[in-house]
């Protein structure tokens, strides 16, 4: 007698735990949910946010430094990087910049904002390697070592203009795709290159129409 | 001159600007100039060739920094390595 009814007890309260438990389980995860938005709160931090973050801060920084980098590059650079969104930097200390040696440069390099420096042929847009270079500022006076992007390209201009051995030097270097999606380094070649080509027609045009 | 410095959730900063002709001020420029260094900053300095062309010249003392030279930007030393692929 008293088996059977043992047994029934005990199924009797699987049951009742089988048909309980998705109940059960959605308070307790609404009970974790309120518990971690209370903890937020009380710590003022709002979602997956860094301690620290203020967006406003780093478009105001953004800002700054972007006329920084305005003053620093010649004017078509600066369209270069405005519509396009990267710097070229020719390689070789520029030959083909200047024309002083009369010999174009046989390589470039595109820089990129917190990206590898992408080295590359200009006449047949073959991709070389990546140069994979940072400027962490281990001050991290707001809680972060990364520049702002228009600093980043800066650092990397000045560094890759002054003294193009050393950057390299420092740099990791990597062959291409490592990083950097090397479909997307090609479209932007091909972009440059048409953006190129219709900033020589515009001056053309005006050239004539003057 | 002025010496700029570039620093991560502002941008560029101003550490100091003096006239290198009145000694008082060129000491001050030569202390921050030395006190940057000192923390690892690599120092540039933005310049322009006849033909338009720009570059910068690095400088590893204050002595390199040309006379008419209107700013030095110091940013951090570089390193290899970066963030890792978004793609």
């Amino acid at each position: 007698m008293g088996l059977p009814l043992g047994t029934a007890a005990i199924v009797l309260v699987v049951l009742l735990w089988e048909l309980a438990r998705p109940t059960l389980k959605r308070a307790l995860t609404r009970a974790r949910e309120l518990w971690a938005a209370h903890t937020l709160k009380g710590t003022g931090r709002r979602g997956s946010a860094p301690v620290g973050y203020d967006p406003g801060r780093e478009r105001r920084a953004e800002r700054r430094a972007r006329a920084l980098l305005r003053s620093c590059v010649t004017e078509h650079d600066w369209a270069m990087y405005r519509e396009l969104g990267f710097l070229r930097v020719w390689g070789g200390l520029g030959a083909r910049a200047d024309g002083a040696t009369g010999v174009a440069a046989s390589y470039a390099y595109l820089i990129y904002p917190h990206k590898p420096i992408v080295a590359y042929v200009p006449d047949t847009s073959e991709l070389l390697n990546e140069y994979c270079v940072a400027f962490p500022d281990m001050s991290k006076p707001y809680g972060s070592a990364r520049l702002p992007d228009s600093d980043d390209v800066l650092a990397k201009w000045m560094a890759l203009t002054a003294d193009e051995r050393r950057l390299v030097g420092e740099a990791n270097m990597h062959l291409p795709g490592r990083q950097v999606d090397p479909d997307r380094v090609r479209r932007d070649l091909a972009r440059l290159k048409r953006w190129e080509q219709e900033l020589c027609d515009r001056r053309a045009g005006s050239v004539r129409a003057a | 001159m002025k010496l700029l410095r570039m620093k991560p959730g502002h941008g560029e900063i101003v550490l100091a600007e003096g006239d290198v002709a009145v000694p008082e001020q060129e000491r001050e420029l030569i202390e921050a100039f030395r006190r940057e260094l000192d923390a690892g900053m690599w120092a540039a300095v933005p310049t322009q060739a006849p033909g338009g062309r720009r570059e910068a010249e690095l400088v590893k003392s204050f002595d390199e920094v040309p006379r008419d030279a209107e700013r030095v930007i110091f940013f951090p030393r570089a390193a290899g390595g970066a963030p890792r692929p978004t793609r």
